[in-house]
């Protein structure tokens, strides 16, 4: 098989006692981000992303693979030692796994899912060897205009089918996209937006944004609500090794995650909360005990867990073979990319074939670093967790003024991310999603130049991106995500009370 | 206060104007028309009559706008927030002395250096998460912001402002201000 032959190659470059380094380091720094509150994935690449100017990109993307990876793995620690989930995707966990620690059943429900977010991971990337290159073929036959429609169709699955609401996921997603349209229109050489400001002209860095928002607007926002509560850890309890009974309940949810999770992420629509809220939702359905759930059954653990991973293992599916990001961390990435100016798309696994075989081999390995990471060693993470609130946001802070200063030591820049931080802040309280401008940001500019292309090749005729069959039909889905939920409420109208707490 | 008012008698939420929310509508609505201001305000030439600077710009900004239309009409229904966050109010101490921490730094990293704007930055917003041990925060901050500079950013190679105490280290341990 030719994708099992390019994947030995790419363990050969992954094994190199260098990549193994910013393999383990990678992961380590993941696992530690994942398991501090208000630190996240998206934030830490972001903030690691002048490393692209000293090292060579191989090494690089295996750091931030290794970052992505781990975030997930440490992310499921704190929501069931704390409760409180560090990434919106372990929210289900918490729901299970933080009743199981209270029961005194921590090290089960630590296990169950380190074991299960490592059988995901696994499947996942597995998924990834032998998805990526099928997908690469169809998408070879992509033109501007059916890229162009795909990226609607991300847009609207991103913004508006995820969240809690299409209009202000919708009204994020256009902000994100005006950030990404300031300054220099490469094309035309005209200067948009720049309000006169030659700092502006280079266009506004996503490190600023991404720091800004999920850096300075998150801990505006626990700042502004600390002291209404306070966490409670539960110490680590129970053994972690899973007693057979144990065991016997896990295995099958971590693979009916894995088959939820990984199809889910490697939509063009991504985001790892449906797959598990779905998962949760599949194993409380089939479960002999169902009067368990919401009691602590580990089943609820080890699905949602698995789902997750191997959804963030399927995000990585379009990231790498259409250039589409579909979560905030992956557009990061994705920003990395262009930094080294490699063009992610369906040519990346021929022009760039080391670089992503290396970048798959290197993900199996960290997951069996982020195992041991994550199970021998996790009293280590358990400390992390006490680190007092006050340092641990105060020092948030001087890392995200060093990571922005850092770029051009312009004051510009630092007040610059300070005011989106503020823009974060109220989103944050208002419960508009962060994600939407990260992506409209990276993605946004690329929309426009598919556009036109398109729009050049057709000689103007706007009607292009509706007669090509491809183009339509995802023209289509896009409203069909759009309008259809509305559609179908109008049409069922029960009744239009809306039940809070409830969607 | 109340808009409408012929609610039927079995709705549960109140249906005021909810003024957060719409001044957040507001906001949207405002930057929509600034970005059109802006967008009629870059010259098209007749060179790029396919799609010009212009055409994505003007698209981001009406659609914006109907958002913000969209948000208003929401936030004068009621708003979008479950009532128990309306009624929270957010803790204006906290926030003052986060956002003082981060105006002093801005005014002070360009000539006082790093080191010094960050230490202050820590201790207001570690006093803004509610601790009074200034003396321990000021001493973490010192450490923190040493280690962050000579570590972090001269393994990534990224120069942040060198100060007062940043150039006496270096004089003291001897390495003139390398890294660039």
């Amino acid at each position: 098989m030719d994708a099992f032959s390019q994947l030995l190659n790419g363990f050969a470059v992954a094994l190199t006692p260098m990549n193994l380094l910013w393999c383990l380091v990678g992961t380590t720094l993941g696992t530690a981000i994942g398991v501090l509150p208000g630190l996240g994935p998206a934030l830490t690449i972001a903030l690691l992303l002048p490393i692209t100017f000293k090292v060579e990109p191989t090494s690089a993307f295996i750091l931030f693979a290794g970052i992505y990876y781990g975030a997930m793995y440490g992310g499921s620690t704190t929501s069931i030692l704390l409760n409180t989930p560090g990434e919106s995707a372990t929210i289900v966990t918490a729901l299970e796994g933080n009743k199981m620690a209270r029961n005194g059943r921590a090290g089960a429900a630590l296990a169950t899912s380190a074991i299960g977010s490592f059988v995901a991971g696994t499947v996942g990337t597995l998924g990834i060897t032998f998805l990526a290159p099928v997908v690469v073929d169809w998408a070879l036959r992509f033109g501007p205009a059916d890229y162009f429609s795909l990226m609607v169709l991300a847009f609207v699955t991103v913004s508006a089918v995820l969240g809690s609401s299409a209009v202000r996921g919708l009204a994020m997603l256009f902000f994100g996209i005006w950030l990404g349209l300031i300054g220099v229109d490469l094309q035309t050489g005209q200067a948009r937006f720049t309000f006169g400001l030659p700092e502006l002209l280079d266009g506004i860095n996503v490190i600023v944004v991404a720091v800004g928002l999920f850096a300075v607007g998150e801990t505006l926002y626990v700042a502004s609500r600390y002291r209404f509560g306070k966490d409670e850890i539960i110490p680590l309890s129970g053994s972690l090794w899973m007693t057979a009974a144990e065991w016997k309940r896990s295995w099958k949810p971590w693979l009916r995650g894995t088959a939820i999770g990984f199809p889910i992420g490697a939509m063009p629509a991504g985001g790892a909360e449906i797959p598990t809220f779905l998962s949760y939702y599949i194993e409380k359905k089939l479960s002999t005990k169902p009067e368990e759930f919401g009691k602590g059954a580990i089943e609820g653990v080890a699905g949602p867990e698995a789902a997750n991973n191997a959804s963030a293992a399927g995000v990585l599916v379009p990231m790498l073979t259409l250039g589409l990001p579909t979560s905030a961390t992956a557009a990061i990435m994705l920003s990395a990319f262009q930094s080294y100016g490699i063009n992610p798309g369906p040519l990346l696994l021929q022009s760039q074939a080391q670089l992503v075989w290396g970048l798959i081999a290197s993900l199996f390995i960290g997951n069996v670093m982020l195992l041991v990471l994550n199970l021998p060693m996790i009293a280590i993470w358990v400390k992390l967790l006490q680190i007092p609130a006050p340092l641990l946001y105060a020092g948030i802070l001087v890392f995200a003024t060093i990571g922005t200063y850092g770029i051009t030591q312009s004051p510009v820049d630092l007040v610059l991310l300070y005011l989106i931080g503020g823009i974060g802040y109220l989103m944050r309280r208002y419960d508009f999603p962060a994600a939407p401008v990260i992506i409209g940001m990276i993605l946004g500019p690329l929309a426009e130049q598919n556009f036109r292309q398109a729009m050049t090749i057709s000689a103007g005729d706007w009607t292009v991106f509706f007669t090509r069959p491809l183009s339509a039909t995802l023209l289509a889905l896009a409203a069909l995500a759009l309008f259809g939920p509305k559609l179908y409420a109008l049409a069922m109208r029960p009744k239009p009370d809306h039940v809070p707490g409830d969607a | 206060m109340t808009s409408g008012g012929s609610q039927p008698s079995g709705e549960v939420t109140s249906r005021r104007v909810a003024i957060g929310e719409a001044v957040i509508g507001a906001g949207v609505l405002a930057l929509a028309a600034v970005m059109l201001w802006q967008t009629l305000a870059i010259p098209v030439s007749p060179i790029y009559a396919q799609v010009g600077p212009t055409v994505v710009p003007i698209i981001t900004a009406l659609a914006l706008g109907m958002l913000g239309v969209l948000l208003l009409i929401a936030a004068w229904q009621g708003g979008w927030q479950p009532e128990e966050e309306k009624a929270s109010t957010p803790d204006r101490v906290a926030l003052a002395w986060v956002a003082a921490g981060l105006v002093l730094n801005v005014l002070l990293i360009s000539w006082a250096g790093f080191t010094i704007a960050s230490v202050i930055l820590f201790v207001c917003v570690a006093r803004g998460f509610g601790s009074k041990a200034i003396v321990r925060d000021t001493l973490v901050a010192t450490a923190f912001a040493l280690v962050a500079y000579f570590g972090f950013a001269q393994t990534l190679g990224i120069n942040i402002g060198s100060g007062l105490i940043e150039n006496a280290i270096e004089r003291v341990i001897g390495i003139e201000g390398e890294g660039g």
